[in-house]
């Protein structure tokens, strides 16, 4: 699932070894100690039943989490996650307001809100130089002072479309929520766009190193934007999913994604500084933090100890495998 | 002549600074109803000196090439812990204010020691000990509650001689005792130099790890500065997740409007305190031109994507497009 | 007894072995040269002896006592300074920050700024840089003076053994004559001085004693004057020096115009530069480093801003504001950058990603990269070029310096561009690696490519180009092609003399 690139010639075994990326291993390592110490807890722990659910609630964030790590990918940050996810779900609601036509373009309406937001914050980083951090954080503050407006001056539509709960909550293929179905599809695309695409090549390069891919003559402005713009797609297309999930838009569903989905794509093992990472790394990195969530709500943990156990947990990993290097 | 150029050149930042703030200023109290009496003098800088402590921190940490997405977290801490041990007698008050500050050099402490020792982005680091702060302070805190010592409270929001906001002077004094001798001191150009070249200043042997830890802890105990004025200022205590997401981002802004150079290397902490004041004004200005509620978050955020946008002006200087890189 | 011994210094970095038993004795009171081609572990020396990078094994002995250096801070404290290629400064500091920041003076705990700034006066004027303001930030000073700083920098520690690493590349020429003043003072001084430098003119006036390694150690050391240059550089490579280059026939009167430029200039950089290259020339550009020549590769190749005057691409006037524009199928250019680790290559991707990156739109279908095409493009490169690899899918970090050169020409060649610039292609590349290039150069001349090429090196203009124009501050101080194309006159226009003039003092 991770880059493509390199299946051809010289043995299986020294293509798995070049590929063998520690840190997506020991992602899996974590996953499988996860559910261990889960069942001891709760017999239910290990269960078709249970461990489907729990993928079900990892495609929110594994949505959410596929965007950030393009935009990590290239060395810089997307802040601006919690409120462009709510802003998608409000606009997806806010679309069925206007009767059928409306409805039926929920979905595209909330992804093209976060599209735009992306796009704002892409021009900020590719064409203004702003440091991303910077120009997200403030994407986030506008985008909050926004739906404030939205929702304190109107009396908003805030209930999902029938599309929407489908997605989110449907059954397509017996046994599998659509919800696993859309994330599957989202990984299948992302990784395809990743290791097959010139898009994809562009993104590592000017992860490693920008001032060389400019001056091999590839528009490097162009494939910033266009990374800001699908994060910010992908953030607000989890936003619809989740009011999808929850029937409607709420005004801090964001909150609870932005810590979770940036620790995903890094616990995957890719590189905060950029230009390294696999997205089956990613998909680990979901996949443990969801279980961690859920190992904690099982365990009836307070909030507040919720809250430190994932900042200890996200800095003992990091400190065990994703240290920079020794640089002077 | 030639030796004030040199003296501006290395002040442009702060300058600048200071007469945004100025200007601002000036059209805040013209269209106040009331004018400049010390009683709006004294809210404008309780207010003002609140956020400048955090952005002070905030600075410090950007002066060594880094960022600190915790600062907001150490101020909601420091504020729980405050509204627990600074009660009491004049002596108990007194310790209760030590452990306060104390603390935010712990959280200084494992920020720096993480990021410098254990070499983690300090972006990613500083998210993940602000969750265990604000976990901490839930701890702490589950509901809003606690008190302070009132005196003392009273006597630092207040005035003196009835006209001088107190909370100015203590400012002052903070940075005065702390960043003055920090700034003049090897530890303090070191800090400096690390953030402008890590390379350069290794070579040069300077112990960056040294003056890098320095500025970590002396940035987590400005933190808690602000969450002790906090409980001064509201007299309780507040595990408040949004409160403290706000000082956070709030605090970046501000340290870009003080002429802080994100990349490391150049600021001081004069230039943050005014681009603190200037991040205020701007809120109190929704106030007195009487925008609507509702409006003003979104006229805030509006504010601060054209306060960031400035610095983009020199793009067009720029006359080699690899620069652009850099 | 001498001041410093160096004995059996090794020092590997992975499976490379940088330096295997090397010794080196250097007396007080003396300039020591040390010679060598690039990777011969010259720079390695520097960097254990001054405490940047520790060795494996060996020892080192000041005074006959053996001295341990962790840090550059230890080696500065025991009287080993180095002058490092302008890396050692702090942009965002003063120049006086910048002088005292390993050891400022100090007074009631803080840093006494009234010293500091004596200090850094004083150590400037050693340096014979009194011109520069001891409060002006380094960032704003242009590079030559940046090197003065740092020589002063080095001064003002009171050193015992001066290091000097390629310390002059730097400079205009009237601070190198300074420079070689305050050198020779200083060794009256009784200090020992290591001297590192490619220039054989620089070495023959300065030093007392010579040292040349190859290979990661010391092969030879004597007394200057005592070898020839012949001798030196058959020390140096290990044979006999033939610089061959390969043939070239005229290019034909009638050769097409490709690339024109008329009264270009750029910024206060770049004045009134005109020339036409045609169709199967090699235009070398001369002069000394940082004369413009690199702002002429940018300037043509879209990266610059607010160009005065024209360029023209096959008779018509185009107006190139990128590189993507500057490598389209209209007008075909490609640039070989100056640096290959942060201009020219990604590091941690791999050998195939990087060939094939100038030229992913030509392997693309709608977006998505056709690998088999891609794959033949790559193997028909890595037989031109001879790339040697480990195999395809490494990191192109962990290929040599030559192959890694090999792989930034081979990925502009995909194109199959028209027009071709290089930026000094052969710096810190090997013998070997060097006259392959040579001859893909010609080999592309002769095919139809028109080159522009920079060197620093007067030999490979000679050798190789068909006319040579030589820049002095941002313009075109002369032409020289056929007879007059000699090392000599390349010398002289460089530092801007009259040809008698130069006759006399050569």
């Amino acid at each position: 699932m991770s880059d493509f690139q390199q299946q051809d010639r010289p043995g299986f075994v020294e293509a798995f070894k070049r590929r063998f990326d520690p840190a997506v291993a020991t992602a899996f390592a974590c996953i499988i100690v996860l559910l261990l110490i889960g069942s001891f807890y709760s017999s239910n722990f290990l269960t078709a039943t249970y461990l489907i659910q729990q993928m079900k609630v990892a495609a929110f964030l594994g949505i959410a989490a596929s965007g950030v790590m393009l935009v990590i990918l290239l060395g810089h940050i997307d802040l601006s996650i919690p409120w462009v996810l709510t802003a998608g779900a409000m606009m997806a609601c806010a679309a069925t307001g206007f009767g059928p036509v409306g409805t039926a373009l929920a979905v595209p309406a909330g992804i093209l809100t976060g599209a735009l937001f992306g796009l704002f914050n892409g021009i900020g980083v590719a064409y203004l130089r702003i440091p991303a951090m910077i120009v997200t954080l403030s994407t986030n503050v506008v985008a909050q002072g926004l739906m404030v407006v939205y929702s304190g001056g109107f009396s908003p539509q805030d209930s999902a479309s029938d599309a929407m709960r489908w997605l989110a909550t449907g059954v397509l293929i017996p046994g599998v929520p659509n919800a696993i179905l859309v994330w599957a599809l989202v990984a299948v695309a992302i990784s395809f766009l990743l290791g097959r695409t010139a898009f994809g090549r562009t993104l590592y390069g000017i992860g490693n190193n920008e001032r060389a891919v400019y001056l091999s003559g590839i528009g490097t402005r162009r494939v910033v934007l266009l990374a800001f713009v699908l994060a910010g797609a992908l953030s607000a297309f989890a936003g619809v999913l989740l009011a999808g999930y929850a029937s409607k838009a709420a005004q801090s569903m964001g909150n609870a994604y932005l810590l979770p989905a940036i620790a995903s794509v890094v616990l995957g093992g890719t590189s905060i500084l950029g230009g390294k990472g696999s997205y089956l790394g990613t998909v680990a990195g979901v996949i443990l933090i969801t279980l961690l969530q859920s190992i904690l709500s099982v365990m009836q943990m307070p909030e507040a100890g919720r809250q430190m156990i994932y900042g200890v947990v996200i800095l003992a990993m990091l400190l065990a495998y994703g240290r920079g290097p020794r640089s002077v | 002549m030639n030796e004030s150029r040199y003296w501006i050149a290395e002040r442009r930042g702060t300058l600048i600074a200071i007469a945004v703030f100025l200007a601002m200023f000036v059209i805040y109290i013209a269209n106040h109803p009331v004018g400049l009496t010390a009683n709006v003098a004294q809210t404008a800088a309780n207010k003002g000196v609140l956020l400048a402590f955090v952005v002070v921190a905030q600075a410090l940490v950007v002066i060594t090439g880094g960022i600190d997405l915790s600062v907001g977290m150490v101020l909601v801490l420091t504020n729980c812990i405050a509204s627990w041990i600074v009660v009491g007698t004049p002596m108990q008050t007194g310790l209760g204010v030590l452990g306060v500050l104390g603390s935010g050099i712990l959280c200084g402490a494992l920020n720096g020691a993480i990021v410098i020792y254990g070499r983690l982005q300090p972006i990613i680091t500083t998210i993940a000990t602000g969750a265990i702060f604000f976990g901490l302070a839930l701890i702490l805190r589950p509901y809003p509650g606690g008190s302070v010592n009132e005196d003392l409270a009273d006597a630092m929001t207040g005035q003196i001689f009835g006209v001088v906001p107190t909370s100015l002077i203590l400012l002052a004094g903070a940075l005065l005792v702390l960043w003055v001798p920090f700034r003049g001191s090897p530890l303090g150009r070191g800090a400096f130099a690390a953030g402008s070249s890590e390379v350069a200043a290794y070579m040069s042997g300077v112990p960056i790890h040294r003056c890098k830890f320095a500025a970590y802890v002396l940035a987590g105990l400005f933190g808690s500065l602000g969450g002790l004025f906090l409980t001064f200022y509201t007299y309780t205590g507040e595990a408040a997740y949004a409160s403290g997401d706000g000082y956070t981002l709030w605090s970046i802004a501000a340290v870009v409007l003080g002429g802080v150079s994100l990349y490391g290397g150049r600021g001081s902490a004069v230039g943050a305190v005014f681009g603190a004041f200037t991040a205020r004004t701007i809120g109190d200005m929704l106030f007195v031109f009487d925008v609507d509620a509702l409006w003003q978050p979104l006229l805030q955020g509006v504010f601060l994507v054209l306060a960031i946008s400035i610095g983009a002006i020199a793009l067009l200087r720029v006359r080699n497009r690899l620069d652009w890189f850099e | 007894m001498p001041l410093l011994t160096m004995e059996g210094i090794s020092k590997r970095y992975g499976g490379v072995t940088a330096l295997s038993g090397a010794d080196l004795e250097v007396e007080a009171g003396s300039i020591h040269a040390i010679l060598g081609e690039n990777g011969a572990g010259k720079s390695t020396l520097i960097k254990v002896l001054s405490g940047v990078v520790p060795a494996d094994e060996g020892r080192i002995l000041l005074d006959g006592k053996e001295m341990h250096f962790a840090s550059p801070a230890a080696a500065n404290a025991a009287g080993v300074v180095c002058v490092f290629q302008e890396l050692s400064l702090i942009p965002e500091l003063s120049v006086a920050d910048n002088i005292v920041i390993s050891n400022p003076p100090m007074r009631f705990g803080m840093i006494d700024r009234a010293e500091q700034r004596r200090i850094a006066e004083a150590a400037l004027a050693r340096a014979g840089a009194s011109d520069i303001h001891p409060r002006a930030l380094v960032k704003d000073l242009p590079l030559s003076r940046r090197q003065m700083v740092e020589i002063a920098k080095a001064l003002a520690r009171n050193p015992r053994i001066l290091i000097l690493d390629e310390a002059t590349s730097a400079l205009t020429a009237a601070d190198v004559g300074r420079i070689y003043d305050v050198l020779k003072r200083l060794r009256s001084e009784g200090l020992a001085l290591l001297y590192i430098s490619h220039r054989m003119n620089e070495i023959a006036e300065l030093a007392d004693r010579c040292t040349v390694f190859r290979n990661g150690h010391n092969v030879s050391s004597y007394d200057q004057g005592t070898r020839s240059d012949a001798e030196v550089i058959e020390m140096m490579i290990g044979r006999e020096y033939s610089a061959a280059f390969p043939e070239r026939a005229p290019v034909p009167a009638d050769a097409r115009p490709v690339l024109e430029t008329r009264n270009l200039g750029w910024n206060g950089r770049l004045s009134d530069i005109s020339f036409t290259l045609r169709e199967g020339e090699v235009i070398g550009l001369g002069g000394l480093d940082g004369q413009g020549q690199r702002e002429l590769l940018l300037a043509l190749f879209g990266v610059l801003r607010g160009l005065e005057g024209d360029i023209l691409v096959a008779g018509k006037p185009v107006n190139l504001t990128s590189p993507a524009a500057a490598r389209s199928e209209a007008v075909g250019m490609a640039l070989i950058p100056e640096d290959r680790k942060t201009e020219g290559l990604m590091l941690p991707m791999s050998v195939r990603q990087n060939l094939s990156f100038a030229a992913l739109d030509r392997v693309t279908r709608a977006g998505v990269v056709d690998r088999r095409q891609e794959q033949q493009l790559i193997d028909e490169m890595v037989r031109l070029l001879a790339i040697k690899t480990g195999g395809l899918d490494l990191p192109v970090g962990a290929l040599s310096g030559g192959n890694q050169q090999k792989v930034v020409i081979a990925k502009w060649l995909m194109r199959a561009p028209r027009i071709i610039l290089l930026n000094d292609p052969t710096r810190g590349i090997d013998v070997g690696t060097k006259q392959e290039i040579y001859q893909l150069m010609r080999k592309l001349a002769a095919e139809g490519a028109a080159i522009l090429f920079y060197s620093t090196d007067y030999d490979e203009l000679i050798g190789c180009c068909d006319r040579v124009l030589v820049l002095y501050d941002g313009r075109i101080r002369s032409e020289l092609a056929g007879e007059e194309l000699t090392e000599h006159a390349l010398v002289a226009s460089a530092m801007n003399l009259d040809d008698s003039v130069a006759e006399t003092t050569a």
